[in-house]
């Protein structure tokens, strides 16, 4: 079964669970053996911008170990054959460069979309 | 009957969002229809069978614990595992193991499994097709 998982919602509990957990269980699945690529948008467009850094989070006097990086996670999904697409219309709307991007993630049109879902036996909306 | 398996991976705590409550009818109408069932309980939503949910007393509605009737989501899903294996149907509430270990939910109602993001795969890939209700 070919996997597409779209993610929306850019930086959701990143902080708490260390990472995007829906990029998260995309790569586990993969490394289970699932075909899978991703897909992002709104907020989530942001993930493939290099420089990204978050300083790890204190509280009193614990400070937290770890801190997300999203970027990276990418970085590590798009290693193993697997595609990555951002839409184009959310990059611009942020004024995200596309020069910034990680090099192998596909830009795509908004109009595009239903072509491109039709190659997916599935498709999961987070 | 109906033989085709759907899959469902909820994500929302419970008592937090209508979603859990849309998405728990569309998996009850599901059991009704005759398909077997798999549900994937990611995150905040494998707190939705923990065993220790009780219901409570309102004093703004002036009713007492039992007048009240909380709406308890351990009961619903183990009211729908109850319907599905009456009728033979399927019905295998997983909740993601990690999930559970960061929350300290592991005291789940009787049949809910432990399973991994492979688990969720496994039961997708035998699906007619799965359903994402995700937090927003």
């Amino acid at each position: 079964m070919k996997l597409l998982n779209i993610v929306s919602s850019g930086y959701r509990a990143t902080i708490e669970e260390q990472d995007d957990t829906v990029v998260w269980i995309s790569l586990a699945m993969r490394n289970a053996g699932a075909e899978m690529d991703l897909l992002l948008q709104g907020s989530a467009v942001n993930y493939p911008v290099r420089g990204q850094s978050v300083a790890p989070v204190a509280f009193g006097g614990r400070v937290q170990r770890n801190a997300p990086d999203v970027h990276a996670q990418i970085s590590s999904f798009l290693s193993n054959g697997s595609a990555v697409y951002a839409v184009r219309e959310d990059l611009d709307e942020r004024a995200l460069d596309h020069r910034d991007l990680l090099q192998e993630v596909q830009i795509i049109g908004r109009g595009e979309l239903p072509s491109l879902l039709k190659g997916y036996e599935q498709v999961w909306h987070w | 009957m109906n033989s085709e398996t759907l899959t469902f991976v909820l994500m929302d705590a419970p008592f937090e969002s209508s979603r859990t409550v849309t998405a728990l009818r569309v998996i009850d109408e599901s059991v009704r229809r005759g398909f077997n069932v798999n549900i994937f309980a990611y995150e905040g939503a494998v707190l939705l069978p923990f065993r220790h949910q009780q219901q409570h007393p309102n004093a703004v509605h002036g009713r007492d614990a039992a007048e009240e009737d909380h709406p308890l989501p351990r009961e619903w899903i183990a009211a729908m595992m109850g319907a599905a294996a009456q009728n033979g149907i399927e019905f295998h509430w997983v909740n993601c193991g990690l999930c559970v270990d960061e929350r300290g939910a592991g005291d789940a109602i009787e049949g809910v499994q432990r399973g991994t993001p492979a688990d969720l795969w496994k039961l997708a890939s035998a699906s007619c097709n799965t359903l994402v209700v995700p937090t927003a």
